[in-house]
């Protein structure tokens, strides 16, 4: 009887090849819309002060880079006007079906441009890496099926929380009923069979955005759902330097009540901010769109060595 | 003892105490929503009523673990209501009702060494050696002729419990047992 060495890595053909066909259609997409791909450190003294994010550390005042955010729109205040990145992020306890400590984050960036054009973005992206990976004709994803030709729905938080949870969220919901519902009820509602852009959230819950005009109760972030998996969160960037500081500063606060690490303010970000005008920037999880377009399990069949076996 | 567990230390098969009863993690989920804060959904298993239920945890919330530990000890004898054992490392005696013991009850012969689950000292379940060997105490005599077919008859083992043997084992025989299945293994020579 012939044993199998490899720890299972013959079996992660199909996916590896998955992976490099959404990553060569990832590089393809920005290049016709002519972005720059950039990369940033992944060590850094000055990670995002974010409430439920913990960097790794990586030595004395050294983290490992949790997003590449904040460098990446360093990058778009100095003028470069659309930019892209492919890199590893890093967060300290996030072990599960959809979640690694170490997993590839794509990140994109437009000056001069707001959340519904990354949500146009979205819909070309998603398209092309479909067509460069689909093997079949039919896809499924954990049994039901999924299709991103078809017209994706586009619901405001509001709306998803009186439709699947039954009431409707204000500009300052409690969080963890917000969060418990939106894990629990919502989420695994949106997507199905095209992915689903859930937009509009409170206020409170969206940190890092900007409030949307005309409606000082929801700022204007959005995440992309499909089959009821969290793929992508973008938004209007924040860009006022004052409001930013405080909110970092409250998050620094909180982090070091918690988990007892007095964080850094990330003050070369903030100094970046005076020169940065009106941009919006989104987040996608690459591993998770290989497990969308290739069905797989778990995060740990999409990568060659997950933490198990790295 | 038990120790303090944080929700980032849940994992399937981790042992925790809820309201003074032990509980064991038979599914597990981490889920992380948006920039939100981590969920670990726990399907838990009560240790000793079997009853099962869901729930979400935080992180922040904090556990103790089940006080649990195996302690080897020998069956002696069963007084019809409870079962008797003697703990092989202090030599006393304890009894476990017919519920604690369950199915591991079918496989108890007088000196099997089993391990008993202690929580916080009080016996709530037991497992025990994953082969067995029994007498067979009836048993029908096996129909000539047909001893490669394959066909099995019942048999009643000496504890009472009734399974299926090849029809060549007789009575007053001794088989072997994989108390995982419940199947015979085979005949042994004692």
């Amino acid at each position: 009887m012939e044993t199998d060495n490899s720890g299972g890595l013959g079996g992660k053909r199909r996916f590896l090849e998955t992976r490099c066909r959404v990553l060569g259609s990832i590089r393809a997409f920005f290049e016709t819309e002519g972005f720059l791909e950039v990369q940033t450190p992944l060590l850094t003294a000055a990670p995002v002060p974010e409430l439920h994010i913990s960097p790794i550390p990586a030595g004395p005042r050294l983290f490992l880079s949790t997003s590449p955010e904040l460098h990446m729109k360093r990058l778009l205040a100095a003028g470069f006007e659309k930019i892209f990145q492919i890199t590893r992020s890093f967060r300290a306890g996030e072990l599960g079906r959809f979640h690694h400590p170490e997993f590839t984050i794509l990140e994109w960036y437009r000056l001069a441009a707001d959340y519904t054009d990354l949500q146009r973005d979205c819909q070309k992206l998603v398209r092309a890496a479909c067509r460069a990976s689909r093997q079949s004709s039919d896809l499924f994803f954990h049994g039901s099926p999924i299709d991103c030709s078809s017209p994706w729905e586009k619901i405001t938080v509001a709306r998803a929380f009186e439709k699947f949870a039954g009431w409707v969220p204000g500009p300052n919901p409690d969080t963890d009923r917000f969060d418990l519902d939106m894990s629990q009820k919502v989420q695994k509602n949106l997507g199905f069979p095209a992915p689903c852009i859930l937009e509009d959230y409170p206020v409170s819950q969206a940190a890092l955005a900007r409030i949307k005009p005309g409606n000082p109760e929801v700022a204007e972030r959005f995440e992309l759902f499909w089959a009821g998996v969290e793929l992508a969160n973008g938004f209007s960037e924040l860009t006022d330097p004052v409001e930013q500081r405080m909110r970092f500063c409250s998050a620094i606060e909180s982090k070091k009540r918690l988990e007892g690490i007095d964080y850094p303010m990330p003050e070369a970000f903030l100094l970046s901010l005076e020169n940065l005008g009106p941009c919006a920037g989104i987040a996608l999880g690459v591993d998770r769109l290989v497990m969308l377009l290739s069905d797989a399990d778990s995060i740990d069949d999409v990568v060659a060595f997950g933490p198990q076996t790295a | 003892m038990a120790a303090v567990l944080t929700a980032g230390e849940l994992r399937k098969g981790v042992k925790l105490e809820i309201d003074g009863e032990p509980y064991l993690i038979t599914d597990f989920e981490f889920n992380k929503p948006g920039k939100g804060q981590s969920l670990y959904r726990c399907r838990l298993k009560n240790m000793i009523t079997g009853i099962q239920f869901d729930r979400t945890y935080r992180s922040g919330d904090k556990f103790n673990s089940a006080d649990l530990e195996e302690q080897e000890m020998q069956f002696l004898y069963s007084d019809g209501e409870n079962y008797h054992f003697m703990n092989m490392s202090n030599f006393e005696q304890i009894e476990m009702t017919y519920e604690a013991v369950g199915d591991a009850s079918h496989f108890l012969s007088e000196n099997l060494l089993v391990n008993v689950l202690l929580f916080q000292g009080r016996p709530i379940g037991l497992s025990v050696p994953n082969f067995v060997d029994l007498q067979i105490v009836s048993s029908a005599p096996g129909i000539k002729g047909d001893t490669a077919s394959g066909s099995t008859k019942p048999a009643t083992l000496s504890t009472g419990h009734v399974i299926q043997v090849p029809l060549f084992v007789e009575e007053g025989e001794t088989v072997r047992i994989d108390t995982r299945t419940g199947q015979y293994v085979e005949r042994v020579k004692v």
